[in-house]
This record gives C-alpha cells, sequence and structure tokens, in this order.
C-alpha cells in the first residue's frame, strides 16, 4: 500500500505552505505528494512563487509529486488556468473537474475525489481514456470501493484515510458571507483559519467545517483500521488530506501500521495524540453516516476522546 | 423558449400538460432518478403511458436516469435507459459517465441530455459531453449568471436548460455529500437529499426544532414559519454568531429574469419540483407559459403572483445575479 498526500486545502501563509511541503519531502514516508490550490483560484498567487522550489525538493527526495486542478472552475482566468495545468510537460495532472479533461484524453493523467467515479463502468470510461490513478471520492462504501479496484487492476486505486471529508463546493464563499464581504473582495479572511472554520449546530454539536467555496467534514477521516481490507479489495494507496497537525508524524504512522511494524490499536493512539479532540469517522466506507465511526474489531469510542459524534 | 415542468406522478403530468408544459420530466419509481421519494414517479407502464398521453398532445417527456449507478448493480441503471427507450421518452437526462456511454453506445439514436447532476459547469466541461456523447442539451448548474450563461450559449454546440423557478441547490449540484454525512443517504447514490425518514419535528423550549439524522438543523419561534431540514438550509453557529450560514430561506424565481435568458440563447426553462403536488404543478407551470407567451408578444410579465409557491415566502433570483461576488 502506497501513501499519498493530497493538496493543502486550506488558505496557509505561502511561507508556511512552502515550509510544509520542504519538511514534508525530507521526512515523511509518502510517494506521492499532489500539490496546488484546488480549492479557491484567488489563493493561487500566494503559493505560486514557491511552486517551482517545493517541487524540486519533493522531486529531490524521490517523491512522485502530481499537480491538482482547481475542483468548481467557472470564470475564463479559471479555465484558462486549468488549461495551462494540463498542458504542463513532465507531469502528471490530477484533474478534479472536467474542464481540463479534453487534452488530457490519451495522455496518462490521475482522476481526483471530486470527479465522480462511481461504479466501476465510469471508472473504466476514464482507464480508457489514460488514467492511470484514480482518487475515488470520499462518499463510497466499501462494496463500491471494492468493485472499482476489482474491475481495474492495472489503475492505481487511492482512497482518503486521513483528514476532514470535503463535502461540498459552491460558487458562492461562506468565508466571505460570515464576514459580510463579497468573494471578490474577501481579503482573504479564509486564511484566519487554518484548519477550517467551525460549524456548530443550534444545540451546539459540532458539525462541519467551513473552508471558503468549501464545506468539510467536522469529524476526521481515519481508514487505518481498515487498511487490510481496503489492500485486499484491490486499493493501492492511501491518501491523506493535509490538517492542522503534525502530518509527517500522521504520515509515520499509517507507514508503521500498514508495513505491520506497528498494531492499529497503538497507531490509532497515535493519531488521538497528533490531532487531539477531532472524532475520527469511516462511516462512508462501512455504509452508514458519513460522520460515524464503526470500529474494525472492536467496540467503538474506545479510542480516547475520539468518541463518535454525536448530536 | 420550451417549458420543461416536473412531474413525480401521472396525475402531476396531466396537470403539467394542462398548464402548458412543452415538455415533462419524471422518472422511475426506484434510485435510479435524483428524486427518489416514497410515493413518487413512474412504473414502467405508468411511464409507457404517459408517454402516450403527453405525445398525443404534442407534449414531449423527458425521462430522468440521474442518479450515479452504483458499483456492482450498475445493470438496473442500464435496464432503465433501455426501457425508457423502448417507453419513446423523447430524450433521457443523465449524469454519469459510464452511462452515458451505455447509452451512445446502446441506443445512438437517442436524444441525450446532460443532467444539472453532472455539474458541467462551463463551455470546456460541455464541450467534453458534446464531443464523446453527441448530447443534444445540457442543463447548466445554478451557479451561474445570465451573462456566463450568455458566454457559454455562444462557445458550445448543443442547447442549454436552466432552472427558473423552485427548489435551489446551495452547492455545486452532483458534488455534494452533506446529505449522506449525516443520514448515510446522498442524492448522487440513493438520489435522495436530506431523506424524510430521518427526519423529525421536536418542540423545545417553546420552540420547534427540525432536525436531520438526530442533528438540529434550524428552530423556529412560535408562528414563525418551519421548513423542511434540507442540511445546507439550515440555521448554524460560528464563532461569528448563529444564522444560516450558507443561504438564506429562499426559493429561486427567475420570472422577472426571463428576456435576459432568452436574449442569451437559452433554449428551455425548468421548473424544479417533482415532489410536488398538483396545485403546485398547476399553478407555476400556468404562470410560467404566461409569462413566456407574454414574452414571445412582448407584453410585460407580472411575477407578483407565485409567492404562495415559494418557501419562506422569499424568493431569489439566485445566482443569475451574482450579488454575493
Amino acid at each position: 500500500m502506497q501513501l499519498s498526500l493530497g493538496p493543502v486545502l486550506y488558505n496557509w501563509t505561502p511561507e508556511r505552505w512552502r515550509d510544509f511541503y520542504f519538511r514534508i519531502a525530507d521526512e515523511a514516508p509518502v510517494d506521492t505528494v499532489v500539490i496546488g490550490e484546488i480549492v479557491c483560484s484567488k489563493r493561487l498567487p500566494f503559493v505560486a512563487p514557491h511552486l517551482s522550489a517545493v517541487i524540486e525538493r519533493l522531486r529531490s527526495a524521490g517523491k512522485e509529486v502530481l499537480l491538482g486542478s482547481l475542483i468548481l472552475p467557472s470564470l475564463p482566468r479559471e479555465r484558462r488556468q486549468i488549461m495551462e495545468l494540463v498542458d504542463t510537460e513532465g507531469f502528471l495532472i490530477e484533474i478534479n473537474d472536467l474542464t481540463g479533461f479534453r487534452p488530457l484524453i490519451d495522455r496518462p493523467h490521475a482522476i481526483g475525489p471530486h470527479i465522480n467515479i462511481y461504479n466501476e463502468a465510469s471508472a473504466a470510461f476514464h482507464a480508457q481514456r489514460g488514467a492511470i490513478r484514480i482518487c475515488l471520492p470520499p462518499e463510497l462504501p466499501m462494496m463500491s470501493v471494492a468493485a472499482v479496484a476489482g474491475a481495474l487492476p492495472e489503475v492505481l486505486i487511492d482512497v482518503l484515510a486521513f483528514g476532514r471529508a470535503p463535502l461540498a463546493i459552491s460558487g458562492r464563499c461562506y468565508h466571505a458571507r460570515l464576514h459580510k464581504l463579497t468573494k471578490d473582495n474577501c481579503q482573504f479572511v479564509c486564511g484566519q483559519d487554518p484548519d477550517g472554520l467551525l460549524l456548530k449546530t443550534l444545540d451546539g454539536a459540532d458539525f462541519l467545517t467551513v473552508n471558503g467555496v468549501q464545506t468539510l467534514s467536522y469529524t476526521c477521516t481515519n481508514l487505518l483500521g481498515d487498511a487490510d481490507a481496503l489492500s485486499k479489495a484491490g486499493v493501492g494507496s492511501f491518501r491523506l488530506s493535509p490538517q492542522d497537525c503534525d502530518m509527517v508524524e500522521v504520515a509515520r504512522v499509517f507507514r508503521a501500521v500498514l508495513d505491520g511494524s506497528e498494531d492499529i490499536e497503538s497507531g490509532m493512539q497515535r493519531l488521538t495524540l497528533l490531532y487531539p479532540g477531532v472524532p475520527f469517522s469511516n462511516g462512508f466506507l462501512h455504509g452508514e453516516a458519513g460522520l460515524s465511526f464503526v470500529a474494525p474489531d472492536s467496540p467503538a469510542g474506545q479510542y480516547g476522546s475520539h468518541e463518535p459524534i454525536r448530536p | 423558449m420550451e417549458l420543461i415542468c416536473p412531474a413525480g406522478t401521472p396525475a402531476a403530468l396531466k396537470t403539467a400538460i394542462d398548464a402548458g408544459a412543452d415538455a415533462v420530466y419524471c422518472g422511475f419509481n426506484d434510485e435510479t432518478n435524483a428524486r427518489n421519494f416514497p410515493g413518487l414517479n413512474f412504473s414502467r407502464d405508468e411511464l409507457r403511458d404517459a408517454i402516450t398521453f403527453a405525445h398525443r398532445r404534442g407534449v414531449k417527456v423527458l425521462v430522468a436516469i440521474n442518479t450515479f449507478p452504483r458499483a456492482g448493480a450498475v445493470d438496473l441503471w442500464y435496464r432503465a435507459v433501455d426501457d425508457a427507450v423502448a417507453a419513446k421518452a423523447d430524450a433521457l437526462i443523465l449524469a454519469d459517465v459510464g452511462l452515458l456511454e451505455y447509452a451512445t453506445r446502446r441506443h445512438p439514436a437517442q436524444r441525450l441530455h446532460v443532467s444539472v447532476q453532472a455539474a458541467a459547469t462551463n463551455a470546456d466541461a460541455i464541450g467534453f459531453y458534446t464531443e464523446t456523447f453527441a448530447v443534444r442539451r445540457v442543463v447548466l448548474p445554478r451557479v451561474l449568471s445570465v451573462a456566463e450563461i450568455a458566454d457559454i450559449v455562444r462557445e458550445i454546440t448543443c442547447e442549454t436548460e436552466v432552472f427558473v423557478f423552485g427548489g435551489l441547490c446551495v452547492m455545486a449540484e452532483g458534488r455534494c455529500s452533506l446529505s449522506s454525512y449525516a443520514t448515510g443517504q446522498s442524492p448522487n447514490m440513493q438520489g435522495v437529499c436530506s431523506p424524510a425518514s430521518q427526519v423529525a419535528y421536536e418542540q423545545e423550549d417553546g420552540r420547534t426544532k427540525s432536525r436531520l439524522g438526530g442533528f438540529t438543523i434550524n428552530s423556529f419561534a412560535p408562528g414563525e414559519p418551519t421548513g423542511y431540514p434540507t442540511l445546507c438550509k439550515g440555521r448554524f453557529t460560528t464563532k461569528y454568531g448563529t444564522g444560516y450560514t450558507f443561504e438564506d430561506p429562499v426559493s429561486l424565481d427567475a420570472a422577472t429574469l426571463l428576456a435576459g435568458l432568452r436574449d442569451a440563447g437559452v433554449t428551455a426553462l425548468k421548473i424544479e419540483g417533482r415532489q410536488r403536488g398538483r396545485a403546485y404543478i398547476e399553478g407555476v407551470v400556468r404562470h410560467f407559459r404566461q409569462a413566456i407567451n407574454a414574452l414571445d408578444s412582448g407584453l410585460p410579465i407580472d411575477a407578483s403572483q407565485l409567492m404562495p409557491f415559494t418557501e419562506g415566502q422569499a424568493t431569489t433570483v439566485g445566482a443569475y445575479r451574482k450579488t454575493w461576488r
């Protein structure tokens, strides 16, 4: 089982963004790193000056670097950016929308988790057109993951295994709305929440995370305990999505458990400490509400503060 | 412009036709369509009869098979395509690329439309569908302004259909897992959003609380109209306060924008609401029929009559005018 690191979804300062990837390059046992601003095109100019240095550092460390594309492009400027991106030579492009798809047809490319692959027929459609990696949508249950992976052994199937699950994307920016700003004059207020903005129900239950135009789960996906079943189903890569925590150490935990040098329980306990206070979830994979956590072989809720989320 | 109207039942289909629909869209009574609600939609026999009835009246029937086929069970969706074609559907409304490929290969003469669930938001994405599957029309996501629609129409080779009235998805359609996050059931997979089976209304401290999957989605003061707890339309709390985080409780009414949509080159206007009763269908369809007729004759459009049909008695022109940009 390989490990991939998804793109940073939050609006981190350019220096922090750069230093995060420098450390990943030097320390994290991940095979593949997807970089690029995929949530909001307005943030792209900030990280752009650091892109080449980050790519060079990651590649020197032996990481495969994928370039991710914007999830919801609509402006002419955003479409141009995507067309430039897919023309970039020497990189595997991970597309998150079909906007940049036509130029990629019959060229090796990767399908990101924001493209709707729900079944073996749509996965085969993309594989026939050059997809060599598919990161499946986080909503898929085990049976669907297994059906897709089983039908396409030649395609590397990647599954979100750590991090908040992306749930929705909008034309409208909710950070701007909450700050009573327009999207065009947003003052980049999303940067105030490097791990997203917590949204609670009226009863005070922690519920969702707002990240500009994107809405994510409050819970943190954690498939460490499902690794064995997913591996047997043909999944070839676990994706770790950056949160505001020690992602190098998170990657080390996953690597150690996947390699059998650490048991699941110990790995779970370490993840609890690495990303404290945020409940884990794997409900989507088990065909239940996405926010729920189904413990693999033991009663739910044994992992310290990571009680299943309750209304 | 064509007027495309919803029908959740054969009776609603007849009502829509009587009220002036140019085309009616509907689905089978299973998980193959994105309005898979109990007691709604058409059996195979009902669809065949409905299409025969509609064709006699000169009205088209568009069949929505617009969920994403469940892995390991795609045959169910293939059968829906075959049966809709056999029933002489005028067009199939599809979202999944695997299903579009099947329909194109198996029924090359069948007219295909790209569902709003496919989230084809710009001319490049739409171009992929028209080149790959020879689709004839795309239903545009509700995230575009009239000016953006005009730009898209200029760049693409197929027809466009836009929503003008009814419930409004706040998030990009077909790319939203909020419902399954809280309930385990999603529009893309089960064809339901915020399913009624997981909804509860409870009295607490003199207020009515609406819950979904056990989570409080809204709370209403006595006398305040209690809306359905669709997740994205709830009231939530952040460190900046409490309110409608994603969208105020409004429904779409683009009646005042019909001339702009016509000038943008839009082919068809769509009314949301396959889950709605006959009174709603009758009122809304008749109003838009009159509005389109008025537009065609150069007469002013009276946009005031639809208030009884709107959620929370408030309407928006939605993204068609991006006041929040």
